[in-house]
């Protein structure tokens, strides 16, 4: 993997898919590490990668995907914790990227779709759209492991960095404005049982 | 041993009830009357104690520590509380997740800022209106009956709940 590449800007990456990305991503799960799927298309694609035990679907509290996460990799140093959320979320909450850094926590990564719409809503632009780089001020906010994904190839790369190295890291992916390949079951009680049960906690 | 019968503050009461409730991780924005609860948690190494930079994150933070076994409470203030009701509604009422938030009243009964008075009077309807449990403790000798039994119910009804610490708790010089 080349270094130089993970200095680049919003503007010098590959813009990608959130679906396909997801996917990958779900692929290289191997040690039931728990994923907080954010809002909208973000837990849709989760859901559409397939249904693991470890993985929680947000049904609102937009922005709140990366305190979850938190609170999850804190609760269990152990284990491997992913947050999933959008540009339009993360916008919401960029506090919470501080605290993680101030928390250093070593088993948490935050991964970043931006597609520079509130796509859920009708595509809305973000204020990424119009220049704010996420990965900037994910860096800006003390998570010295902030990069862009540059392609596919990069971004597998870096998620396997997440899975063996200490984090926390912050991930950010330009996606496209495809619709997500599926749609999560709105069951929230059931989500969370499920969710508990996968992380090995008794109710 | 019954906490009216020693000299013991209300804040020793509060971190002793929720040690032995098993109530770890502590997640707070800052108040002046909590002040000495959390130098107190900060000073004991039993707590996780976590610091974000706004009241929703604290509810997110405890919920997703909860759901993976760690019993935790957001402590704030009335005002930090006005901010979260989204957060409540949308994350910890539907998903039935049994969030401790201790809240220290401000905006009555003496409060010399018009806009904590006012906030002050969001909170009861936005808990009537969630259907979360809540009760404003007053004095020493209700204190660790009602955080004790409010964090006990929490977890085995699997709700939230507000407890709620009122300036006669909190600021009123002992008769």
């Amino acid at each position: 993997m080349s270094d130089l590449k993970t200095q680049s800007g919003r503007n010098e990456t590959s813009v990608m898919n959130r679906s396909v990305l997801t996917r990958l991503l779900a692929g290289k799960l191997k040690s039931e590490e728990a994923v907080i799927g954010g809002i909208g298309n973000s837990n849709f694609d989760l859901w559409a990668s397939g249904q693991r035990p470890q993985n929680f679907y947000m049904l609102g509290s937009m922005g709140l995907a990366t305190p979850i996460a938190l609170g999850v990799a804190i609760a269990q140093p152990q284990r491997k914790v992913f947050a999933l959320d959008g540009d339009g979320s993360i916008l919401m909450q960029l506090g919470a990227l501080g605290t993680v850094a101030a928390e250093a926590a070593k088993n948490l990564a935050i991964i970043i779709w931006d597609n520079g719409l509130y796509q859920i809503t009708g595509s809305q632009k973000t204020l990424t759209s119009s220049g704010t780089d996420l990965v900037a001020m994910a860096r800006g906010a003390g998570i010295a492991q902030s990069y862009w994904a540059f392609d596919e190839a990069h971004f597998e790369s870096l998620v396997d960095r997440t899975l063996s190295e200490d984090g926390p890291w912050f991930i950010g992916a330009r996606v496209d404005g495809e619709k997500p390949a599926g749609t999560t079951e709105r069951d929230p009680v059931k989500i969370r049982l499920n969710f508990m049960q996968g992380l090995g906690v008794k109710p | 041993m019954s906490s009216s019968q020693t000299d013991e503050t209300w804040y020793g009461v509060v971190a002793r009830v929720l040690k032995a409730n098993n109530v770890s991780l502590v997640a707070y924005i800052p108040d002046n009357v909590l002040a000495p609860l959390i130098e107190l948690i900060h000073a004991d190494p039993y707590f996780t104690v976590i610091c974000p930079a706004r009241e929703e994150e604290a509810v997110a933070i405890v919920a997703g520590a909860y759901m993976a076994g760690q019993r935790g409470i957001a402590l704030m203030q009335t005002s930090g509380f006005a901010t979260i009701p989204n957060a409540l509604a949308s994350l910890i009422c539907p998903y039935e997740i049994p969030f401790l938030m201790m809240i220290s009243e401000r905006g009555t009964l003496g409060d010399f800022q018009k806009g904590q008075a006012i906030v002050c009077r969001t909170m009861r309807p936005v808990l009537q209106s969630l259907g979360i449990e809540h009760f404003a403790i007053q004095d020493m000798g209700q204190l660790e009956f009602a955080v004790d039994g409010m964090v006990k119910q929490a977890f085995a009804t699997q709700a939230p709940a507000a407890i709620i610490l009122s300036p006669l708790l909190t600021k009123r010089v002992a008769a």
